[in-house]
C-alpha cells in the first residue's frame, strides 16, 4: 500500500482549521450483560476466558430468546451521565439497530437511537500545560457489545482472503455506553492532545465511578477519533473521517496529527475527503481506508418491542447525584497539590494514565514518592517489556504489599525489584515470593557480623582508615558482605555495623 | 372412538385425582389417537418420545401421596413456536429442520412442573405467518371437520388435534389471530390472554408487541385451567405483567353456575358484523345476539371506528418486527446452512441459506417489513401504523367505559378450502380483519363456538373481547354462554365432530 502523503503540520494548521469529535465506548464491570445474567467478562480480571463461555441463549442471539435490561448498569449509565453534565432523560427507550454481521447474533444491536438516556452534557479536560478546555457532550447512550471475529488462513487477519472465522460470542451483550461528544472547534495545533487528554479524562471518571475497569489494551475504553478541516474563514465544516478504535492515549494524539496532515494535503492539492472509517495502524503511524460511511446508512431502527422504556425517576437520579466522586480535573489539582510533585512529574504520570494506580495506592496507606517510584519506575519498565499498561501486570494492593515488606526493613530496593519481577511473571504475592525465594534481608546481625569479619580479615587496612576519619572506606567491605550475603542485607545496617566495630576494636 | 379421548381436561382432572385414571392409560389413548388419525390429519411436526414415561412418573408421584396440580397427568400438544428442549423446535419452517433448543420456553417448563404430558409438537404456518397452515414447510393441516378446509392458522395443528382428540388441551400463539381463528374453524376454544399475561420467553418471535401464547381446548373450563397453568409473571420476559393472578379456573366455573347472563353488559361491534361477514356467520351470530338477549344480558351496538385501519397497520407493524426478529436465521449459530458453489463469501452463504430456508410468506413479510422500515418510508408506514394501534385502542377503551364484553363473529367465513386462497395473499389477510383489533389493543379475546353454519355445516365461532388484564372476566362470561348454547342446541358443537377418515 502505498503512502499517502502529508502535509507539514504547522503548514497544515495554517491552512485549515481542524474540527474534531470523539465516540469513546466504555465497557461496564456489571457482573452481568446488559441484557441477559449472562457473566459479564468485561469485569472480570482474567484475560484469557475460554471462547463462548459466557454466554446464554440470548448472546448466542437463539430462537426465543428474550432481552432483559439490567437494572445495574442502567445506574451506572445515569452516574456516568451525571459526571459527563448531561441531563438524564425520564424516560429513554432502545431501539433495534438492524444490520448483518456474524459477530451480531441477532442481526441487530440493541441501542439507544433517537431516546438516549442522557444528552447535553459538557466535561472539564486539562491540557498538558494547565489550559482547562470544555469539551461538549451530544449524548450518551447505552447499548451492548458485538462479539469477536478472528479469521483464520489469510495473511492479514482479516475477513478478506481468510479461510474461515471464528466467532466467539463471549462479549456479545456485554454493557455499553458510547459517549458522543458534539464538534469541538477551535482546539488547533493541540486537536491531538485534547483528544488525548479527553479520553484520559473520561478513563480517570468512570474509574473514579467504579462503573468500568477502563482497561483500553482490553478494549473496555475504545475511541473512535472523528476529525475535519476547514479552510481559515470557512464556516461550514468539512467532510469528515471517523478513525475507528485508536486505542492508546498516545496512539488518539497521533491519529489526528496524521489525519490532519493526510486532509490537509488532499485538500490542498484540490482533492476532496471520502466519508469513511479508517483504520490506525499502531506499528506504522498511519490510517488506512475502512468502509465509506455515509449519514444516510439505514440501519433500520424502530423501538425495540421486547423492552419497555427505561425509566430515571428523580428520586433514582438525585440519589445517584449525590454519590457521585469529584470530577476528574478538581481530582487532579486536588492530588497535585497533595501529593507535591513538580508539574512536569505530576503531568508525566497523568499522560502514563497512572493516575488512577497512583490514587489508588496512595490510598491505601502508601507515600506519594513510593507510590511513584513504583508505578513510574520499574512496573512501568515491565509493562512497557510486555506491550502493556502497567495497571494490567499489578494492582495497588501488589504494591502496597512490597513497599511495607520495604518500610519493615525486611527488603531493600534491590530485592524488592525482584520480587516485582517474580510478581509480574506470576509467581505469588510479595509475601510469597519472599518466603518462596529465601529473599529477605539477613537482620540477624550475628551473621553480618561473621561475614565482616571474614571480609575484614581479607582487608585489614579498612578499619585504620575508618578511624582515621575515613568514613567511605567502609564501603569495601560493604561491597563484600552484600556479596556474600547475595545482596539480602541491609546496606546502611553493615555500614553501622563496620563502624561500630572500628571504634569498639580501637 | 375410546371414551378416553372424547373426556374434558376438567374431567380428566378429577378421574386422575380420584384415581379412577391413569395418566398412562389416558397417554396410550390419545397417542393410540394420534397413531390412526394423523395420517388424515397431519397435526403434529414431531411427536414426544418420553410421553408414557413422564405420565408414569406422574401416575408414581401421584401414588406416593404427593399433592400434584389439577392438569398433572393431562397430555397437552405444544405448537412448534415454543421452544423444547426434549422435541426439534422448527416454528413451521425448513430453515429450523432438526433444530432442538437448549432450553425451554418458560410455558413449557411450567407444563412441565404442572406435571402435564407433552404429546408432541404441532403444525403451523411457518413463523406463523398464514391463516391456514398451508404454509407450513412441511406439510399441510387437515381440519378434521372436512379435510378438503383449512383448519385455520397459524396455530392449525394445535386446533386440529384438540378437535379431533388426539390431544385435550394444546398452546397455541396468536398474534393477529392464530389461536382463535383456527378455534373457530374447528369448533373448539381458544383464547388470546391479555398481552403480556403468559411469558414469551423461547416462543419464537414473530411481531414482539403483538404475540401471545394461550390455551386451545373443547370447553371454556379447560382453557381457563390450562390458562392457570401457563400463565403469570416471568423474570425473563420483560413485557410480562407482574401483577397477582387471578384463577381463571374459578371464573370459569362461576361463569358455569351462574343461571342467566342478567345485569351483564355487552356490545357488539358495529364495524365487526356487517359488509364481509357472511351470512351463514351473520346467522348464527344474530341466533346468538337473541339468545345472550333473552337471558337478560344487556346488549347494545358499539363502535370502533379505527378498526377499518386494523388490517393495514397490522400487515406493517408486524413485517417490521418480523423483518428484525428473522434476521437471526443466518445460518451462523445454528439450523440449516446453504454454501453455495465456488468461493462464497459469508454475505454468500446467509443469502443462499435466508432464500433456500424461508418460505414464499415469510419472503413476502420480510421484504415488506424491511422497506416499511426503510429511512424516510418509517414515519408513513411504521409510524402510521403505531398511530393507529393507538386509536385502536382508545377505541376499545371508549367502548369498555358502556360495556363488560364486546362480542363478534370470530371470523368473517367458515373455513375455506385448502388451496383457495394460496394465490390470494391479500384475500388471506383480509381474513384477519375480526382478530386483528384485539391484538393491536393487546387486550383479551376468545373464541367459542356458536353453532355450526347452515350453508356448509362447518363450525361458526363467537369471538368475545374482555378489557385488558380482564382475562377472567373472558372465562367467567364464555362459561355462561357455552352453557347456553349447550343448553339451546342439546350439545356442545365439538362434540359433533365427524369421525376422522
Amino acid at each position: 500500500m502505498a503512502q499517502p502523503e502529508l502535509m507539514d503540520f504547522d503548514q497544515a494548521l495554517e491552512m485549515f482549521e481542524p474540527v474534531v469529535g470523539f465516540e469513546v465506548h466504555v465497557e461496564l464491570s456489571t457482573a452481568t450483560k446488559m441484557f441477559s445474567d449472562a457473566p459479564n467478562p468485561a469485569a472480570m480480571d482474567e484475560v484469557n476466558i475460554a471462547p463462548n463461555t459466557c454466554i446464554t441463549p440470548l448472546c448466542l442471539g437463539l430462537p426465543g430468546s428474550l432481552p432483559v435490561v439490567n437494572k445495574m448498569a442502567v445506574e451506572y449509565s445515569i452516574s456516568l451521565g451525571l459526571a459527563l453534565g448531561c441531563d438524564i432523560a425520564p424516560v429513554s427507550r432502545f431501539a433495534r439497530k438492524n444490520y448483518y454481521y456474524p459477530d451480531l447474533a441477532k442481526n441487530y444491536q440493541i441501542s439507544q437511537y433517537d431516546e438516549p438516556i442522557a444528552f447535553e452534557g459538557s466535561v472539564s479536560v486539562e491540557l498538558d500545560d494547565g489550559t482547562l478546555i470544555d469539551v461538549p457532550i451530544e449524548r450518551a447512550h447505552m447499548e451492548e457489545d458485538a462479539g469477536k471475529l478472528t479469521h483464520v488462513g489469510g495473511a492479514t487477519g482479516r475477513i478478506q482472503g481468510a479461510e474461515y472465522s471464528l466467532v466467539d460470542y463471549n462479549r456479545a451483550g456485554v454493557p455499553l455506553v458510547e459517549i458522543v461528544t458534539k464538534p469541538i472547534e477551535g482546539s488547533e495545533h493541540r486537536a491531538g492532545e485534547l483528544g488525548r487528554a479527553y479520553v484520559s479524562t473520561i478513563r480517570d471518571m468512570v474509574r473514579s465511578l467504579g462503573i468500568s475497569h477502563a482497561r483500553m489494551e482490553r478494549g473496555n475504553l475504545r475511541c473512535d477519533a472523528n476529525v475535519s478541516l476547514r479552510p481559515r474563514g470557512s464556516a461550514a465544516y468539512g467532510t469528515r473521517t471517523e478513525t475507528k478504535n485508536v486505542n492508546s492515549f498516545r496512539s488518539i494524539e497521533r491519529a489526528v496529527r496524521y489525519e490532519i496532515q493526510r486532509q490537509a494535503h488532499i485538500l490542498g492539492s484540490g482533492g476532496t475527503i471520502t466519508q469513511e472509517t479508517r483504520h490506525w495502524h499502531e506499528d506504522t503511524g498511519v490510517t488506512s481506508p475502512g468502509r465509506p460511511k455515509s449519514d444516510a446508512d439505514d440501519y433500520r431502527y424502530f423501538p425495540e418491542p421486547d423492552l419497555l422504556p427505561v425509566e430515571a425517576t428523580s428520586e433514582l437520579v438525585e440519589s445517584l447525584r449525590a454519590q457521585l466522586p469529584e470530577q476528574p480535573v478538581e481530582m487532579r489539582r486536588r492530588l497535585r497539590a497533595e501529593w507535591g510533585f513538580s508539574d512536569v512529574d505530576f503531568q508525566a504520570i497523568v499522560n502514563a494514565g497512572l493516575l488512577g494506580e497512583m490514587h489508588e495506592t496512595v490510598s491505601l496507606g502508601v507515600t506519594a514518592t513510593a507510590a511513584r517510584k513504583w508505578w513510574m519506575g520499574e512496573l512501568s519498565r515491565l509493562a512497557n517489556d510486555q506491550g502493556v499498561e502497567p495497571g494490567v501486570i499489578a494492582t495497588a494492593e501488589d504494591v502496597k504489599a512490597l513497599q511495607t515488606l520495604v518500610d519493615d526493613g525486611r527488603l531493600t530496593d534491590t530485592l524488592a525489584r525482584e520480587v516485582l519481577g517474580a510478581m509480574v511473571a506470576g509467581e505469588g504475592t510479595p509475601e510469597e515470593i519472599v518466603a518462596a525465594r529465601g529473599l529477605e534481608v539477613v537482620s540477624d546481625d550475628g551473621a553480618l557480623l561473621a561475614a565482616i569479619d571474614e571480609a575484614l580479615a581479607a582487608q585489614p587496612d579498612v578499619l585504620g582508615k575508618i578511624r582515621e576519619g575515613k568514613t567511605q572506606a567502609a564501603g569495601a567491605i560493604i561491597g563484600a558482605v552484600m556479596k556474600a550475603m547475595r545482596g539480602q542485607a541491609d546496606a546502611a545496617r553493615v555500614q553501622a555495623l563496620v563502624i561500630e566495630r572500628a571504634q569498639t576494636d580501637a | 372412538m375410546s371414551e378416553l379421548i372424547s373426556m374434558r381436561a376438567s374431567a380428566a382432572s378429577k378421574a386422575l385425582q380420584d384415581g379412577s385414571l391413569s395418566s398412562v392409560e389416558l397417554t396410550q389413548a390419545h397417542l393410540d389417537r394420534m397413531d390412526a388419525t394423523e395420517g388424515a390429519l397431519g397435526a403434529f411436526l414431531a411427536r414426544s418420545a418420553t410421553a408414557l414415561e413422564t405420565a408414569a412418573a406422574i401416575d408414581q408421584r401421584r401414588a406416593a401421596g404427593e399433592s400434584l396440580s389439577p392438569l398433572a397427568g393431562v397430555p397437552i400438544a405444544i405448537k412448534d413456536v415454543l421452544c423444547t428442549k426434549d422435541m426439534v423446535t422448527t416454528a413451521g419452517s425448513r430453515i429450523l429442520e432438526g433444530w432442538t433448543p437448549p432450553y425451554d420456553a418458560t410455558v413449557v417448563s411450567k407444563l412441565r412442573e404442572a406435571g402435564m404430558v407433552a404429546l408432541g409438537k404441532t403444525n403451523m404456518d411457518e413463523f406463523a405467518m398464514g391463516s391456514s397452515t398451508e404454509h407450513s414447510g412441511y406439510h399441510p393441516t387437515h381440519n378434521p371437520w372436512d379435510p378438503t378446509v383449512a383448519p385455520g392458522g397459524s396455530g392449525g395443528g394445535s386446533a386440529a388435534a384438540v378437535a379431533a382428540k388426539q390431544a385435550p388441551l394444546a398452546v397455541g400463539s396468536d398474534t393477529g389471530g392464530s389461536i382463535r381463528q383456527p378455534a373457530s374453524f374447528t369448533g373448539t376454544v381458544g383464547v388470546k390472554p391479555t398481552y403480556g399475561g403468559v411469558s414469551r420467553y423461547g416462543v419464537i418471535a414473530l411481531a414482539s408487541s403483538l404475540d401471545q401464547v394461550g390455551p386451545v381446548s373443547r370447553t371454556v373450563l379447560d382453557s381457563a385451567l390450562l390458562h392457570d397453568v401457563m400463565g403469570g409473571h416471568d423474570p425473563r420476559d420483560a413485557t410480562s405483567i407482574p401483577t397477582p393472578w387471578v384463577s381463571m379456573a374459578a371464573a370459569a366455573e362461576r361463569g358455569a353456575r351462574a343461571d342467566n347472563l342478567t345485569g351483564v353488559r355487552v356490545g357488539v361491534v358495529r364495524e365487526l358484523v356487517g359488509e364481509g361477514i357472511s351470512p351463514a356467520v351473520r346467522q348464527r351470530f344474530d341466533e346468538a345476539v337473541e339468545l345472550l338477549t333473552q337471558q337478560g344480558a344487556e346488549v347494545v351496538e358499539v363502535n370502533l371506528p379505527h378498526c377499518e385501519y386494523a388490517v393495514a397497520a397490522y400487515y406493517l407493524i408486524l413485517p417490521a418486527e418480523a423483518s428484525s426478529n428473522l434476521a437471526k436465521f443466518d445460518s451462523v449459530r445454528f439450523g440449516l446452512r446453504v454454501t453455495p458453489e465456488g468461493n462464497p463469501t459469508v454475505e454468500d452463504v446467509m443469502s443462499a441459506t435466508r432464500d433456500t430456508g424461508f418460505g414464499d410468506e415469510v419472503k413476502r413479510r420480510i421484504i415488506l417489513g424491511t422497506y416499511a422500515l426503510s429511512a424516510g418510508y418509517y414515519d408513513a408506514y411504521y409510524g402510521s401504523a403505531q398511530k393507529v394501534r393507538t386509536l385502536i385502542q382508545q377505541d376499545f377503551a371508549q367502548a369498555f367505559e358502556k360495556v363488560d364484553v364486546v362480542i363478534s363473529p370470530s371470523t368473517p367465513t367458515t373455513a375455506f378450502p385448502l388451496g383457495a386462497k394460496m394465490e390470494d395473499p391479500l384475500a388471506m389477510w383480509a381474513g384477519d380483519v375480526t382478530t386483528i383489533p384485539v391484538n393491536l389493543a393487546g387486550i383479551p379475546g376468545m373464541s367459542l363456538p356458536m353453532g355450526l353454519s347452515a350453508e356448509d355445516g362447518l363450525p361458526v365461532g363467537l369471538q368475545l373481547m374482555a378489557p385488558a388484564y380482564q382475562d377472567a372476566r373472558l372465562y367467567e362470561v364464555g362459561a355462561t354462554i357455552e352453557r347456553l348454547f349447550e343448553e339451546r342446541d342439546g350439545y356442545l358443537v365439538s362434540e359433533r365432530v365427524p369421525e376422522v377418515k
